[in-house]
């Protein structure tokens, strides 16, 4: 059972990943971004095409990634995405669905659907033994610890930085916050920036980890989803908490029946919804 | 009249088909607090909207400095040096009370305003400064507004209702910290419902009705029977 929780843990950090863009995203702009998991799966097959033209590691592949990642997202959110906000979140919402289509179906035609993943050589098999045959992932433990980082850096972005408070005063109130000289089309640029480069971590990571194929999106999306609603809107550390317990919820789902993890995680995501819509750790203040 | 600070002509806004200013002549001059009075739906507060570019109007319908600003994006207006308090204070609920000081101070202006400034000025603050604005009593809140606004270091103070739901000693006292702004050489514009407390702390007053002024001279020259006639349309 311990080892099943550990492994939980493990798998929950992936998904605190997948989640802490779509977390900012959402905290900042009321941005569900639908095409959020198609934006990890794309990421895992720009590292798989690099790595058939480059003989690199995928974690540098990961480090190289992030810039592009960075301004891809600061294009997308000031040149399409402030185009759908206001009032109605409906316009976003349709937009980054037709998003999704658009990248399911070019990497369908430029990858074909079978799955693939990036050889992350003897990082891949390695492992850390903690005694009593419990065996941990060296792989996974550095997702973890990635995972961890990313969380500490983006609340201290947050809490203590002056980018951080531009974040959460476009978010409290936007015409005041233009009013004393913010430019909220740039803070909303920035934000996604921010989570695209998170993003195309977590894609690399995804694609080491298991193997990703183009319709893999929707699921991952999801994940990042329930995560951010069990964790509550609070603060990234509900995120990753909230993703945590998704993780362990499905392992343990997993150690019954192979075909039950997927859906504990969901059953899970509902009961807290249904109990605690607000999340376990909602916004105080 | 020349040597204006802020001018403007014939000032028209309109929310979509709805006008709510028709042709607004108001000038305010350097180091001058000018109040603006009038009963709800005058169009004072649209005004100062259309001052700060909230309201969009014609470009060269408001003159500031010897410029063309109507319209401007918030943001431009306020790096000139035009900044609003907003009524209903409107600070941001997830900042701390130092937080929504050091927002105002986005603009990065040059001038005698910062934390420390604004803490001899609002003493109860700089106690304050590291809970969430939102928990402060009606009056503290205020004074954060102001600060916030203060932190760009405006030429132009521009406050709307200010006092609104506040109890008259804090009221006293918020404009009592008046003087120590204007004593910067920076003008202030007032919105004000208690047309005592709008001639007591102006040199000049505008009376709008309807969107229009219907009185406007020296705060102390006018009479409460020329006040009341313009203020309810007698």
């Amino acid at each position: 059972m311990i080892d099943t929780l550990l492994q939980g843990l493990l798998l929950g950090s992936l998904y605190a990943l997948f989640a802490l863009g779509l977390s900012l995203m959402f905290g900042v702009m009321r941005l569900t971004n639908v095409a959020h998991g198609d934006f990890v799966v794309l990421a895992a097959f720009a590292a798989i095409a690099i790595t058939t033209v480059l003989p690199w590691h995928p974690l540098t592949i990961g480090v190289v990634l992030l810039p592009p990642a960075f301004g891809f997202g600061y294009a997308l959110q000031r040149f399409v995405l402030n185009g759908t906000l206001g009032k109605d979140p409906l316009p976003s919402m349709v937009v980054t669905f037709g998003l999704s289509i658009v990248i399911q179906n070019a990497l369908l035609q430029l990858f074909s659907a079978d799955p693939r993943s990036l050889d992350a050589g003897t990082l891949a098999t390695e492992s850390v033994q903690l005694g009593d045959g419990i065996a941990l992932g060296t792989l996974p433990l550095v997702i973890a610890v990635v995972s961890l980082a990313c969380t500490a850096a983006l609340q201290m972005l947050f809490d203590r930085t002056a980018l951080g408070r531009a974040f959460r005063a476009v978010s409290d109130d936007r015409q005041i916050a233009e009013l004393m000289g913010l430019d909220a089309s740039k803070i909303y640029a920035l934000a996604t920036a921010i989570a695209c480069a998170l993003i195309a971590l977590a894609g690399v990571l995804q694609g080491m980890r298991t193997t990703v194929s183009p319709s893999d999106g929707p699921l991952l999306l999801l994940f990042a989803f329930e995560a951010v609603i069990i964790g509550g809107m609070g603060s990234f550390w509900g995120t990753f908490v909230g993703a945590l317990i998704l993780g362990v919820v499905q392992q343990i789902g997993f150690y019954f029946d192979p075909g039950w993890g997927i859906w504990f995680g969901h059953l899970v995501f509902l009961v807290v919804l249904v109990v605690r819509p607000q999340g376990l750790f909602p916004r105080t203040r | 009249m020349s040597g204006a600070l802020i001018q403007t002509r014939s000032l028209v806004a309109r929310y979509g088909d709805a006008q709510a200013l028709f042709g607004i002549d108001f000038e305010l001059h350097a180091g001058e607090v000018v109040a603006i009075i009038g009963a709800n739906g005058a169009g004072k507060s649209t005004f100062l909207k259309a001052l700060t570019g909230m309201v969009g109007v014609p470009r060269e319908a408001v003159r500031y400095g010897g410029e063309d600003i109507g319209g401007l994006r918030p943001g431009a207006i306020v790096r000139r040096g035009l900044t609003m308090v907003p009524e209903g204070r409107r600070l941001f609920p997830s900042l701390s009370v130092e937080e929504n000081l050091l927002i105002g101070g986005f603009a990065r202006r040059s001038g005698p305003w910062n934390l420390v400034r604004l803490y001899a000025l609002f003493p109860i603050l700089k106690e304050k400064r590291r809970l969430p604005a939102m928990q402060l009593s009606g009056g503290q809140q205020q004074m954060v507004a102001i600060g916030r606004a203060l932190m760009s270091n405006p030429q132009v103070l521009l406050c709307d209702e200010i006092s609104l739901g506040l109890a008259p000693i804090v009221i006293k006292e918020i404009y009592d910290a008046m003087p120590a702004t204007t004593a910067e050489g920076m003008s202030v514009v007032i919105v004000e419902q208690d047309v005592s407390v709008a001639q007591r702390v102006s040199q000049r007053l505008y009376c709008f009705q309807e969107g229009r002024v219907a009185l406007a001279g020296d705060s102390n020259a006018l009479t409460r029977a020329q006040i009341s006639a313009a203020y309810f349309g007698d």
